[in-house]
């Protein structure tokens, strides 16, 4: 078992395993099913093709959607699209340290942000640009981050959108705990009940904080909505070594629904996810929604996705676009013509501009900050760490870095 | 008037110290848009497409395909204003310090990599340091103001100053292997730095490491450029501590080397008695068993091999600890059996079992390496048939056992082949006068030669 090859292989020996490089003509075809289908229990109101599919059961939950608000979610889209496009490439110019890409899941994100009420709560991972898009939490505050001078910029509590958690499905015992404190609180129950929403991937469903989130919530009737996008690949393990059964099933046995979704339609997703709200907000949570998606670039910046999964399944992906059925359903029915379309691109080249300027003209943060505000009233020897640092760093000429 | 840019090459990944160039999408003189694909990179991580930061004229390409670049080293310089109107004389900068000047202020990177310099200067010792420890590293641009500014509009991105040091280059110095590699260069006490390492993208791999320990070949080459052929590897550890021990013994004790070859076929053969005796049954009885249990007899008849010389006095000892000298993956090491002449021949074997697995581990104490009274080493294991081996410092002699070949040898006038032995005694003359040394020499050379002789000490 020493060979990394085989670390993911049930019997060693066999055959090189699904991360190989090399898979076997099985394992293509086995992969290929586990990704391009979601089953018969895929919740879809937009096929790829732009075609809107009736759904007594999903329907009423989108019938208020006018084609002004599905140009809104096109929008949405795009613009979530085209800033983590730029990051990507800032990344790729030196100016960030790190991206992570959510190229194929701005369905699954701005359908599930478009959903939540103001009052609602929203614990991120580290891939929800989109989710952040919809809680007004600017592009340009997500790239502290990356760029290693901040853990964030927005006040949380006003945006209801926590800060981004890097552990892999740590927020998910932190929702669970601010969802059991809106029940206790009683601000559950009605209407105007609050919820939480907490956003994760499919290999954070292997992390036992994840379990202990799902226990919790369910013995205590949390409001809160477990959003797991399935992007088929945990880095570089495909779902396959995550579970044996549909992620979504396993809501069951925990106790409470589960509903899996085309992440790639912005419409179900907003259905769903809004139907997983009102649950919650009137008590009934938590509900786990399993988003079917698919992460079209590297899992972050410094991963090489060609190393472990082939062309084709990318290619397979493409034509399930989340942002280009939507705008084939638009120019079908004209609810959009050209100059709204030229008017969304000019919008997102405005953004991506602003984004870039504002990237690189981010002051390095001073020195001193990293031991701040670790200690309410201060710490000795921290303030004895930081000031060996600083008269080390300032024996340097040049200052910066 | 031309405003030159240059733009380093990005670390794409976390930590990466270089990479190579693939392929280049764009050629000097070809116009170039923000975020155009310019150039394939391959880094130790991934085969990466590197967009252009600027929009403009490619003014030069600074590296060639399949050349490797150190992050942080220009590959491309770009005209970001090839049309522009000219400017007044006084503030022009030479093209030149221009693109010195307007490396983009890089996040990973750290701008072009200065000429030569291999790290970043210290400040003179009288500076101030306390009062640069106040000045703000670099204060936001007056004109950050993102939302109301286009590309077209943009002011030169480089508002924070360029630092032209070199940390990538300090992270070049740090040489590439997996830990498991370093631990193992740790252990045979190779200096990664000295190394160049031949996988892929440089990596040091095990090979290397072993390659670098083992003894180098002697060459006949002929004289002539050397550079990468030869290697530099500090004096350090084990190596700097048997380097100081073989002066001080070489250059303060007299040594007087002794020879003698010894018919050890009966010792032999008690051996394979031994073997099958049951109370050796789990023992391994090994030449230099019966060597340690010969010492520790002769010494009684012979006490000036066990003794030392201490400046004005010598001092006897009653006890002997008897070191062992192994050959372990850190180097030379003695470590010593107490009270060797307290133990049975079973004892003895046990102990020097023991002794050999520790030390061929690495997990000798160093209390068990000093105090030692004499010592052998056995430099048979190698093959060898002798040697003038070096006293251990604090110790009066040593014995070298050689390797056991069947020879020709006369045995009751007749010719036989016969297990045959050389001994080597080096003694310390301060101590141990010839026919001391002799006679203890004579003395194991018996035993080993006829266990039975045992019984007479």
């Amino acid at each position: 078992m020493s060979s990394p090859e085989q670390w993911t292989h049930p019997e060693p020996g066999v055959g090189p395993a699904a991360t190989a490089a090399t898979p076997t003509a099985e394992q293509v075809i086995a992969g290929l099913r586990a990704t391009s289908e979601g089953g018969p229990e895929l919740v879809q109101l937009l096929t790829p093709e732009g075609e809107r599919v009736p759904d007594s059961r999903w329907d009423p939950y989108v019938a208020d959607i006018t084609a002004e608000d599905l140009r809104g979610l096109y929008r949405d889209m795009v613009l979530t699209r085209r800033v983590d496009r730029e990051a990507n490439a800032l990344q790729r110019q030196g100016q960030l340290g790190i991206w992570v890409p959510l190229l194929g899941q701005e369905a699954a994100q701005v359908g599930a942000g478009r959903a939540l009420k103001p009052q609602d709560m929203v614990f991120p991972s580290y891939r929800e640009h989109g989710v952040a898009w919809c809680r007004d939490v600017h592009p340009t505050e997500l790239l502290g981050i990356f760029r290693g001078t901040d853990h964030g910029s927005w006040d949380p509590l006003a945006k209801r959108f926590h800060l981004y958690t890097i552990v892999i499905g740590n927020q998910v015992l932190n929702a669970a705990g601010y969802a059991m404190g809106q029940r206790f609180e009683g601000k559950v129950g009605d209407d105007d009940g609050e919820a939480t929403m907490v956003f994760f991937g499919d290999g954070a469903t292997s992390q036992g904080d994840v379990h202990e989130g799902f226990v919790w919530a369910s013995v205590y009737d949390a409001p809160l909505v477990f959003f797991c996008q399935n992007n088929q690949w945990a880095i570089s393990e495909p779902t396959e070594r995550q579970s044996r059964l549909p992620l979504y099933q396993r809501a069951r046995g925990y106790g409470f629904p589960g509903v899996r979704v085309d992440g790639n339609d912005v419409l179900a997703s907003l259905a769903v996810s809004r139907w997983a709200l009102d649950e919650c907000r009137h008590g009934n949570g938590p509900v786990l929604i399993e988003a079917f998606t698919y992460r079209m670039d590297a899992h972050t910046t410094t991963d090489d996705p060609t190393r472990y999964r082939l062309a084709d399944e990318l290619e397979a992906w493409k034509l399930k676009d989340p942002i280009e059925r939507v705008r084939v359903n638009l120019v079908r029915h004209e609810n959009a013509d050209h100059a709204f379309f030229d008017e969304v691109q000019a919008e997102a080249d405005q953004l991506a501009a602003e984004l870039r300027e504002f990237c690189v003209n981010m002051p390095d943060p001073p020195k001193e900050r990293m031991f701040a505000h670790v200690y309410e009233d201060g710490n000795p020897v921290l303030a004895a760490q930081r000031d060996a640092y600083l008269a080390y760093a300032s024996g340097f000429e040049g200052g910066g870095h | 008037m031309p405003d030159f840019k240059v733009f380093p090459l990005p670390d794409t990944a976390e930590g990466l110290v270089d990479a190579e160039i693939l392929t280049w999408h764009i050629k000097p003189g070809d116009e170039v848009t923000v975020n155009q694909i310019i150039v394939e990179i391959e880094t130790a991580k991934a085969a990466v497409e590197l967009p252009c930061p600027w929009a403009g004229v490619v003014t030069e390409l600074h590296a060639q395909p399949g050349e490797t670049v150190n992050v942080g080293a220009p590959i491309v310089t770009i005209d970001v204003d090839p049309g522009g109107a000219a400017a007044p004389a006084a503030t022009a900068p030479a093209p030149a310090a221009a693109a010195e000047q307007n490396g983009q202020a890089m996040l990973v990177g750290y701008g072009p990599k200065a000429a030569t310099t291999k790290r970043r200067p210290r400040k003179a010792a009288s500076a101030p340091a306390a009062a640069t420890a106040t000045v703000p590293v670099a204060p936001p641009p007056s004109n950050a103001a993102p939302s109301n500014a286009t590309p077209s509009a943009a002011p030169p991105v480089a508002a924070t100053p360029v630092v032209p040091d070199t940390p990538a280059e300090l992270l070049a110095l740090v040489p590439l292997a997996k830990p498991p590699v370093r631990k193992l260069a740790k252990e045979l006490g190779v200096d990664l730095r000295s190394l160049v390492g031949t996988g892929e993208g440089g990596v040091i791999t095990r090979e290397d490491v072993q390659r670098a320990s083992a003894p180098e070949p002697v060459s006949a080459l002929a004289p002539g450029p050397v550079g990468s052929r030869e290697r530099r590897v500090p004096v350090r550890g084990v190596r700097k501590m048997t380097a100081q021990a073989m002066v001080d013994s070489a250059f303060t004790a007299p040594h007087v080397t002794e020879f003698l070859t010894v018919d050890v076929t009966p010792m032999m053969e008690f051996r394979a008695k031994l073997r099958s005796h049951p109370e050796f049954r789990d023992v391994k009885v090994t030449p230099l068993t019966f060597a340690a249990k010969a010492v520790c007899l002769a010494v009684r008849r012979t006490p000036d091999v066990n003794a030392a010389w201490a400046g004005e006095e010598i001092v006897f000892k009653d006890y002997v600890h008897l070191g062992i000298a192994a050959a372990t993956p850190r180097g030379l090491v003695v470590p010593k059996i107490r009270d060797a002449d307290a133990m049975s021949l079973r004892e003895l074997a046990v102990a020097l079992e023991a002794l050999t697995a520790t030390a061929r581990d690495g997990r000798t104490p160093p209390g068990d390496m000093v105090g030692g009274t004499f010592t052998i080493t056995n430099v048979g294991v190698f093959g060898v048939d002798t040697g003038t081996p070096i006293i251990n410092p604090g110790e009066s002699a040593i014995l070298a056992l050689g390797a056991i070949r069947d020879m020709p040898w006369v045995v009751d006038g007749e010719l036989a082949v016969r297990k045959v032995c050389q001994l080597a005694l080096s003694f310390d003359h301060r101590v141990i006068d010839g026919q001391q040394g002799s006679q203890f020499l004579a003395d194991v050379g018996a035993l080993l030669a006829d266990p039975a002789m045992a019984i007479a000490y």
